[in-house]
């Protein structure tokens, strides 16, 4: 760490609270013990600010602006659930189940489901959207490994991982829009791929049912994510 | 001495042009050439050979006339009659009538409103000088404003001039230029960029190809003077590739600049460089907004990020960047060239200078059209559009594209500036302006807007990229007679949603069009609504 790093002071959720001036409001918060929902964002990747569930108010700005990537400022003054925040994250929660087709009871991770846990914390209790029921196909082409598009949320976790950290960058987003989807190298089978190492670093990341291992199904489909903290930990130390 | 020659370019081309008895100016900007203005040209040429008239009559291409509704346009000095609709079977017909009384045939009349309320800044040269010539953009006092810049003022005396002005952004968001150049040239480090912004997606605007087309070293000036007063080296203009006359004609004029001199190291022998590249969108709504645009550029997928860091802080390549508009670039020259208080003095108070504005749709005259700010929309539609065909009433003004909303026709004397559009709920967005009559369905009107958002949103974030997609359903809904209140309440929270939670510009105001019409036309939407079962059943 650099030995010119400022700490400032702000308010979140009416606590007082210090922070380094290189730290992000989401950052604070849980160092704080004060939860904020997040998808896309994982500890030890890049955040891209894309889910928006982490979406925060600050006072004297008329935007909502995600905690992940905003960092914090002297005097700020964040809210971190307010009705108008909660309306907002439960809807873009159901736009997320309504997107594509996930049907928890039949799915290789329910019950350590991030989307599901998800719904459970923010008391998402229906659906108002209506389904869109894509038609997506199943690449289990890979030995160890299967990618499941109905299950995907897009968040970019596998991509990242990949490129970040095991720095293979097999996968990507090809498409626009909803049309959007992961692939793996250009659109090859998973199972073709020559870039990928098989270390199966996407397949804990993925939030999801999106990405598994083969052969596992429920309690053994848990996912281990500890090795990333680990890694960015023993990267900065050696920097 | 590069000066001189540049200077001894003009004065030669001047003289070269006053050798000429008649000049015949033919449009051959996209839209007069998709109605055959090429062969127009080649007509009149070869009729003019045919003859031998070489060396008294000039027949040469132009940029946009501007009254696209009559293409092929041409323009016929000194007595500057217009002909619409020419043929190449006209050319003798024209070339007898040079110096007597014009063809009643084809005569397009220039002292309708059309052509006499407009105020000529950026197109001041559309429609006289040949693009693809660099001696006659220098002949019009080209590239002036950037020998002023270079030999007698500062930097700072530049940006002030810009503030002075107070140009706002042409792009659509209306942020101070001067404010905006300021921060880049305050941005420390030795390497920045510019960046011209000539993605221009709306449906139906086409201002920024028209001045690409018709005068590109207008734009590469304006580059080169905002190069000078931040402290950049480096420049790109990122153009959609689907323009590909603009492109073809900025690439021309980007060689010939370099080769006079006016670009490249050490410009017009000063401790200036600066060098200008193309580079073309594929096709992407979404580049057209500022990180995605440097994303792309950067050879990344065109995807925004989050502001900050802004790209004047940390743009281009992790470099101070300064991103403008195609039109607010064409303004530069002529700015620095009267000063930034000639410009203050057009227009309104909070808008300053002259907006190229495309008019189409159910207007009698559609095309470019240059006005001050300030001009009222009844103006544009009732004077210099001719009104409505078959006098119709007027239904409503739609401007600022997917961004932007439908204002109704009781608001026709709503003057156009920044400010009053965003009051009714619509923005100044490029420039892009669709009148529509009664025949209209806002909600479809509503449905194209929101589809053409659903197509472009690039799906980074879950707003936007579900959200546009269940509005669009929604809306057909609604359109299919198939709804009920409930999904009106829904619509509402959706452009709620995507308001306050979207990542970027497109998805923040992809709504627009839905609240707008919601708004000023909320019958229409309930007229189409069927009963609940609750509703039915009491």
């Amino acid at each position: 760490m650099s030995p010119k790093v400022r700490i400032k002071t702000l308010k979140i959720d009416g606590r007082d609270i210090g922070a380094r001036e290189d730290e992000t409001i989401l950052q604070v918060a849980r160092e704080n013990g004060i939860q904020i929902p997040t998808l896309c964002h994982l500890d030890g990747l890049e955040p891209i600010g894309a889910c928006r569930l982490c979406m925060v108010e600050v006072r004297g700005s008329s935007r909502l602006l995600p905690a992940c990537v905003t960092r914090v400022e002297e005097g700020m003054e964040v809210t971190t659930k307010s009705p108008r925040l909660i309306r907002h994250r439960r809807m873009i929660l159901e736009l997320l189940f309504a997107e594509r087709n996930h049907v928890c009871s039949v799915c290789v991770v329910n019950g350590k489901c991030e989307l599901q846990s998800l719904a459970v914390a923010l008391g998402m209790t229906q659906v108002r959207t209506p389904y869109r029921f894509p038609r997506f196909e199943l690449d289990a082409s890979h030995p160890r490994f299967v990618n499941d598009h109905n299950r995907c949320v897009l968040c970019a976790r596998c991509v990242r991982v990949c490129d970040e950290i095991e720095g293979a960058h097999t996968w990507d987003i090809m498409g626009r829009g909803v049309n959007g989807r992961v692939i793996t190298d250009l659109n090859e089978p998973w199972g073709e791929s020559n870039s990928c190492t098989g270390c199966g670093k996407c397949v804990h990341v993925c939030p999801t049912g999106a990405l598994s291992e083969k052969g596992t199904l429920r309690e053994d489909a848990g996912k281990q994510r500890d090795f990333l903290p680990y890694l960015t930990l023993m990267r900065e130390v050696r920097r | 001495m590069p000066i001189e020659r540049v200077l001894a370019m003009a004065s030669a081309q001047v003289e070269a042009e006053s050798k000429f008895e008649h000049h015949i100016h033919v449009c051959v900007a996209s839209g007069c050439l998709s109605s055959g203005s090429d062969r127009v040209l080649q007509a009149l040429r070869d009729e003019v050979k045919g003859r031998g008239l070489e060396n008294k009559v000039l027949v040469k291409g132009v940029g946009c006339l501007g009254l696209c509704a009559a293409a092929p346009l041409i323009a016929v000095f000194p007595e500057g009659t217009y002909y619409q609709a020419v043929k190449p079977e006209d050319a003798p017909e024209i070339i007898d009538s040079l110096g007597k009384a014009p063809i009643e045939r084809l005569h397009c009349p220039t002292d309708r409103p059309f052509f006499q309320k407009q105020n000529k800044i950026v197109l001041e040269n559309s429609g006289y000088i040949d693009p693809l010539r660099i001696e006659e953009y220098v002949a019009r006092g080209g590239y002036q404003a950037l020998i002023e810049v270079l030999t007698e003022m500062s930097p700072n005396a530049v940006i002030e001039q810009i503030t002075l002005s107070g140009l706002r952004g042409r792009g659509g968001g209306g942020y101070p230029t001067g404010l905006k150049w300021t921060t880049v040239a305050k941005s420390p480090g030795t390497l920045k960029y510019i960046i011209c912004n000539a993605d221009e997606g709306d449906p139906g605007a086409f201002m920024d190809r028209s001045v690409l087309e018709s005068d590109p070293h207008r734009v590469l000036e304006g580059m080169a003077i905002a190069a000078y007063a931040v402290g950049a080296t480096r420049g790109y203009v990122y153009c959609r590739a689907e323009y590909p006359v603009a492109i073809d004609r900025l690439d021309k004029a980007i060689k010939q600049a370099k080769k006079t001199g006016l670009l490249g190291p050490n410009v017009l022998s000063t401790p200036f460089s600066f060098d200008v590249e193309v580079r073309l969108g594929a096709g992407a709504f979404v580049c057209g907004e500022e990180t995605a645009l440097i994303a792309s550029i950067e050879g990344k997928q065109g995807r925004p990020r989050h502001r900050p860091p802004y790209p004047a802080e940390s743009g281009l390549f992790g470099y101070p960047t300064l991103i403008n508009n195609v039109e607010t670039f064409a303004n530069i020259a002529p700015i620095i060239r009267n000063g930034g208080a000639w410009f203050a003095e057009i227009g309104t108070r909070g808008s300053h200078g002259t907006k190229v504005f495309a008019l189409a749709g159910k207007v009698q005259y559609t095309g470019l059209i240059e006005v001050p700010m300030g001009t009222t929309l009844h103006e544009i539609v009732y004077e210099m559009g001719g009104g409505i065909p078959d006098n119709r009433p007027c239904k409503a003004i739609q401007t600022g594209g997917p961004s932007g909303g439908c204002i109704p026709a009781r608001f026709i004397d709503l003057p156009v500036d920044y400010e009053s559009l965003r009051e009714k709920g619509s923005m100044m967005g490029s420039g892009g302006m669709i009148v529509m009559d009664d025949t209209s369905d806002m909600v479809d009107v509503a449905r194209f807007f929101m589809e053409f958002c659903v197509g472009e949103s690039c799906g980074k974030c879950v707003p936007c990229r579900v959200g546009t997609a269940q509005m669009n359903d929604l809306l057909t809904k609604i359109i299919d007679g198939k709804a009920t209140k409930h999904d009106i309440v829904h619509l509402e929270e959706l452009c709620e949603l995507l308001r306050d939670t979207s990542l970027c510009g497109l998805g923040q105001s992809a709504p627009n069009p839905v609240v707008s019409t919601l708004t000023h036309f909320r019958q229409e939407y309930l007229d189409r609504l069927v009963e609940t079962d609750e509703e039915a059943a009491s």
